[in-house]
């Protein structure tokens, strides 16, 4: 092997390493869904995973009028700040959640399956895409929105 | 010789990369977790639209998709989305899927009652042309398929006042999640280049042509 091979094979190594630590450094967007939402109100600040709702598992079963009709939900992502004991009275997720339409409440990690520490948020929206939005929490006062 | 081992090294190299790239989207991990302030993604305003890249990969399951927690025992029992999506019609945006397809084509039967399964919904028939000052075709909003996923209330008056030239509507309102941006753009399909002409759908009439600026009428110096 000539000595030049043996520069070139070396190089290629060091851009080879380099390439690997760059991309451990890159943060990796999240690929979920589109229109999975996750819902983080107080699960947090409970000790529980946020909450994930899968609009497309949803829709194949129900269509949008159901939820966002007859239950009362609201068209933003955390807008109705669920609780549990709402859903435990039936009213929200507890529509169906109650052991006869769907599973009932007693699976929390069914839902509360979301990585902690995420805030409440509409993945791949083009809003999301668009502007930086800061996490608002609940309690803070409303500025301009 | 020389460019063989040249394109083999480098080959190596890619291999390498590849493989971190890899083993990174595979590690989940919560940023922001220790933060209190809890910032949201950055926006990826640069990237968008025309220089926005396709995923690496779509319709990924629960575990891996980066915002399921995969240390979850239940995370694991969540259906696959692909699983799901068997015999649908494809889509090139959002899910993948065209929902509205797959909702005539009787793919899909969604109740439109919670508990009622033969409950059918009230579906009106009607478009709505909206002239459009640019130079992109006018809009044609088809109520029909919208019907048939949603109820009137939920877009009147709210929304939509339901009215002729009542409603101001703008692609930067849209973009913003306003209008019809409420759910295009979250949950119905997606707003990408590929979409415009979902909308945009009826092309000008044969003899318009642009309308001239202001700052070309009142031209002093014309």
């Amino acid at each position: 092997m000539s000595s030049k091979i043996k520069r070139n094979v070396l190089k290629s190594m060091i851009i080879g390493v380099l390439a690997y630590m760059g991309a451990l450094g890159v943060p990796q967007p999240a690929q979920a869904e589109y229109a999975d939402i996750v819902i983080n109100n107080y699960a947090d600040a409970a000790g529980m995973r946020p909450a994930v709702f899968p609009h497309w598992f949803h829709r194949i079963r129900f269509r949008c009028k159901v939820c966002h009709t007859d239950l009362g939900f609201a068209f933003k992502a955390g807008g109705n700040k669920i609780d549990m004991a709402k859903i435990i009275d039936g009213k929200f997720c507890g529509a169906c959640h109650n052991g006869e339409i769907s599973w009932s409440v007693e699976n929390c990690a069914m839902c509360h399956s979301g990585i902690p520490g995420q805030p409440t948020h509409f993945h791949g929206s083009t809003v999301q895409r668009l502007i930086a939005p800061a996490y608002k929490p609940l309690k803070a006062p409303a500025a301009n929105n | 010789m020389n460019h063989k081992t040249k394109a083999i090294s480098f080959s190596l190299a890619m291999l390498m990369s590849a493989f971190a790239w890899n083993a990174q989207s595979h590690a989940d991990e919560a940023t922001g977790a220790e933060s209190p302030l809890m910032l949201a993604e950055v926006s990826s305003v640069n990237t968008f639209n025309v220089n926005l890249k396709k995923p690496k990969s779509r319709n990924l399951p629960p575990a891996e998709d980066g915002i399921h927690d995969p240390e979850n025992e239940a995370t694991h029992s969540l259906q696959h989305p692909l699983e799901a999506y068997k015999g649908l019609p494809p889509s090139e945006f959002g899910n993948y899927v065209d929902w509205v397809k797959a909702l005539d084509e009787g793919k899909l039967r969604p109740r439109w009652d919670r508990a009622d399964p033969n409950e059918e919904p009230f579906v009106l028939d009607l478009d709505i042309v909206r002239p459009v000052k640019a130079s992109v075709p006018d809009v044609v909003f088809p109520h029909r398929q919208h019907t048939e996923w949603l109820y009137c209330s939920n877009c009147h008056p709210a929304i939509f006042i339901p009215q002729k030239n009542a409603n101001q509507i703008s692609m930067s309102a849209i973009l913003l999640g306003q209008k019809c941006g409420v759910c295009h753009g979250k949950v119905s399909f997606p707003i990408e280049t590929k979409t415009c002409r979902k909308c945009h759908s009826k092309p000008k009439p044969a003899d318009w042509t642009p309308p001239l600026s202001e700052a070309t009428l009142k031209n002093p110096w014309k």
